[in-house]
C-alpha cells in the first residue's frame, strides 16, 4: 500500500491495535461486511452487533448505512439501543456515520414527506439534490477541506472519495463543516460536532484515501 | 469534481473466469477470486462481476488454479468481496428480493438485474424501494441492426431475437425506478471494434440515472473516444482488462492524457499491510 510508511504503521500498529475495539451496529444496512473488511484490512478489532454490552464495551462505534433515510431511520429504531448510544455519544465515545448513517444525525429528513431523524445536530435536515444534475450521485468525486481538524489528516485537499446518493445534509453551522463536495451544489461531504463524525461518502470503499479516514478516526481517542 | 468511471467487467461462468465472444463462445481465463484481487491492487475506480452460470456448480475440479474452490454463491461471493476494497455491482441469476439481500449481505454495494426485470417490469420498482434506488443496476443486452437496436434477451438463441426497440426499454426502466443501466451491445460484444457511439448518445441525453457504456473496447482509445463524444457517465469492459498488467494505469493514464476527468492514475504496490 503507497502512502503508509511502515514506521507510521508500526507506530498505529503499537498503540491503536490492542485498545481499539470498533462496535460496528447492526440494524440491516448492506454495507456492514465491507465496513468489517475495511477495519480487518487496517488490522483493527471490529465486531458487527446491536447489542448493547457489545456498544459499552466499544471504543469506536460506527454507523453505517445505504438507502432511504425513512427506511434507515425505521430500522435504527427498533434494532438498536439507542438510548444508550445517546448516553455513549454523550460521554464523548466517537461516532462514525457513513452515508446515510451520517444522514440520519439530522433533525429531519425530506423524502415524499418530512420524517423526524435522530437529532443529533439540530436544525439541520436532509434534503434531495437539485432537479438539473444527474442522480444518484454515484462514482469517484474530490473533496474541498473547509476547516481543519483531525479526522483529515494526511488527506488532500481534492482528494477522491467513492460517493452514492441523492440526498444531502443542509443547514449545518460553518464550523462543523470540515469538508465540502461540489455537485450541483455544495454539500457537507466531512462534518464533525464534538465526537460525532459524519461522512457523506463510503470510507470502506475509498481505497487508500478512505483507510486514511478510517484510522484517522480510530485515532480519536476520548 | 466528479470523475468518469473506468470499470473492469468480470464474468463468471461455474467457477472460471471466462472471456467472452458475442455471448456464444467462452474462453476459461483463470480464477475469478484472484482477478478481482488483483484489480482491486491496481485500483480500479468499480467492480462489475456477472455470473453466467449455467448450472449450479463453482468448483473447477483443478487444484492448478492455486485458489480454493467454492459450494456455493453465497461463499463465492464473500470471498470475491472480501478482496475488494472498491465498490462491486454483483449481477446474474438475480429474481427474488431475498437473492438480492443475500448478495449485499455478502458485501456487494450494487446488484445488477437482467432478465428477472424484463420477465417483471414491477420487479425494478419492488427492488429500489426495498434496498435503495443507488443499489439497483439494471443490465440491458441489445443488439445492433443497422440504425436499429433491438432487445437480446434469451441468452445464446438468436432465433429468438426479440424485435422490441431496446430505446424504449430503456427509458421505462429509468421511470420504472432504476438507479443506473448497464448497455451492452451483443454485437460488438469480444469484437474489439469500438463502443456503440451513437447509441449511447442518444440514450446518455434522454436519461437523468447514470449510464454504463460496454461491448466493443479494443484499446484504450476506445474508452477515450465514448467519454468525449458521449455523456455516459462511466466505461466497462471487460477482455481488455485481463491481459495486461497494471491495466486499470494504463487505462487511466491514457483518459487522463486526453484531459479526461479521471481518478489520477497510479501504480499499486502488492505489499499490503496486515
Amino acid at each position: 500500500m503507497t502512502g503508509i510508511k511502515q514506521n507510521d504503521y508500526l507506530k498505529y500498529k503499537r498503540i491503536y491495535k490492542l485498545n481499539t475495539k470498533i462496535c460496528i451496529l447492526d440494524y440491516g444496512s448492506g454495507n456492514v461486511a465491507s465496513v468489517r473488511n475495511s477495519f480487518d484490512r487496517l488490522g483493527l478489532e471490529s465486531f458487527i452487533s446491536n447489542e448493547a454490552l457489545d456498544v459499552m464495551r466499544a471504543s469506536h462505534l460506527v454507523l453505517p448505512g445505504v438507502g432511504a433515510f425513512k427506511a434507515s431511520m425505521e430500522k435504527i429504531e427498533n434494532e438498536l439501543p439507542l438510548d444508550l448510544i445517546r448516553a455513549q455519544i454523550l460521554l464523548g465515545k466517537p461516532l462514525l456515520g457513513i452515508c446515510v448513517g451520517m444522514q440520519v444525525f439530522a433533525e429531519s429528513g425530506f423524502e415524499f414527506e418530512i420524517h423526524p431523524g435522530l437529532n443529533l445536530i439540530p436544525g439541520s435536515e436532509v434534503i434531495e439534490l437539485p432537479a438539473n444534475v444527474s442522480k444518484p450521485h454515484v462514482g469517484w468525486d474530490s473533496i474541498e477541506i473547509q476547516n481543519y481538524h483531525p479526522i483529515l489528516n494526511s488527506i488532500d485537499d481534492g482528494a477522491d472519495f467513492y460517493f452514492v446518493h441523492s440526498y444531502i445534509v443542509t443547514k449545518i453551522d460553518n464550523s462543523s463543516l470540515i469538508a465540502s463536495c461540489d455537485y450541483g451544489i455544495k454539500f457537507p461531504a466531512v462534518l464533525v460536532k464534538d465526537n460525532l463524525i459524519g461522512v457523506q461518502f463510503h470510507p470502506e470503499k475509498s481505497q487508500s484515501n478512505g483507510d486514511k479516514l478510517l484510522r484517522n478516526f480510530v485515532e480519536l481517542v476520548t | 469534481m466528479k470523475k468518469k468511471r473506468v470499470i473492469p467487467v468480470l464474468l463468471h461462468k461455474e467457477g472460471w473466469l471466462v472471456q467472452s465472444k458475442s455471448f456464444r463462445e467462452y474462453k476459461k481465463l483463470g480464477n475469478a477470486q484472484k482477478a478481482v484481487q488483483r484489480l482491486s491492487e491496481w485500483d480500479s475506480d468499480e467492480l462489475i462481476y456477472l455470473d453466467i452460470s449455467k448450472t449450479e456448480s463453482y468448483t473447477t475440479n483443478r487444484s492448478d488454479t492455486a485458489a480454493p474452490d467454492y459450494q456455493n454463491l453465497a461463499e463465492l461471493f464473500g470471498a470475491v468481496s472480501k478482496v475488494a476494497r472498491m465498490p462491486i455491482t454483483i449481477g446474474g441469476g438475480i429474481k427474488t428480493l431475498n437473492d438480492i439481500e443475500v448478495r449485499l449481505r455478502a458485501g456487494a454495494d450494487k446488484i445488477s438485474i437482467n432478465r428477472a426485470a424484463f420477465a417483471n417490469p414491477s420487479f425494478i420498482t419492488l427492488a429500489s424501494r426495498e434496498f435503495g434506488r443507488q443499489c439497483i443496476v439494471v443490465s440491458i443486452d441489445y443488439e445492433e441492426f443497422g440504425v436499429e437496436r433491438h432487445l437480446y434477451i434469451d441468452g445464446k438463441n438468436k432465433s429468438n431475437g426479440s424485435s422490441k426497440s431496446a430505446l424504449e426499454w430503456i427509458l421505462k426502466v429509468e421511470e420504472l425506478g432504476a438507479g443506473e443501466v448497464l448497455l451492452n451491445s451483443v454485437s460488438r460484444d469480444g469484437m474489439k471494434s469500438g463502443y456503440d457511439i451513437s447509441f449511447l448518445e442518444k440514450v446518455a441525453n434522454k436519461l437523468n440515472i447514470p449510464v454504463i457504456a460496454c461491448g466493443g473496447a479494443g484499446n484504450w482509445e476506445h474508452l477515450a473516444e465514448v467519454l468525449t463524444e458521449t455523456n455516459v457517465d462511466a466505461v466497462a469492459a471487460a477482455n481488455i482488462f485481463h491481459f495486461q498488467d497494471q491495466s486499470v494505469y494504463l487505462a487511466r493514464r491514457h483518459l487522463a492524457s486526453k484531459g479526461l476527468p479521471v481518478r489520477p492514475p497510479s501504480i499499486q504496490m502488492r505489499s499490503r499491510v496486515n
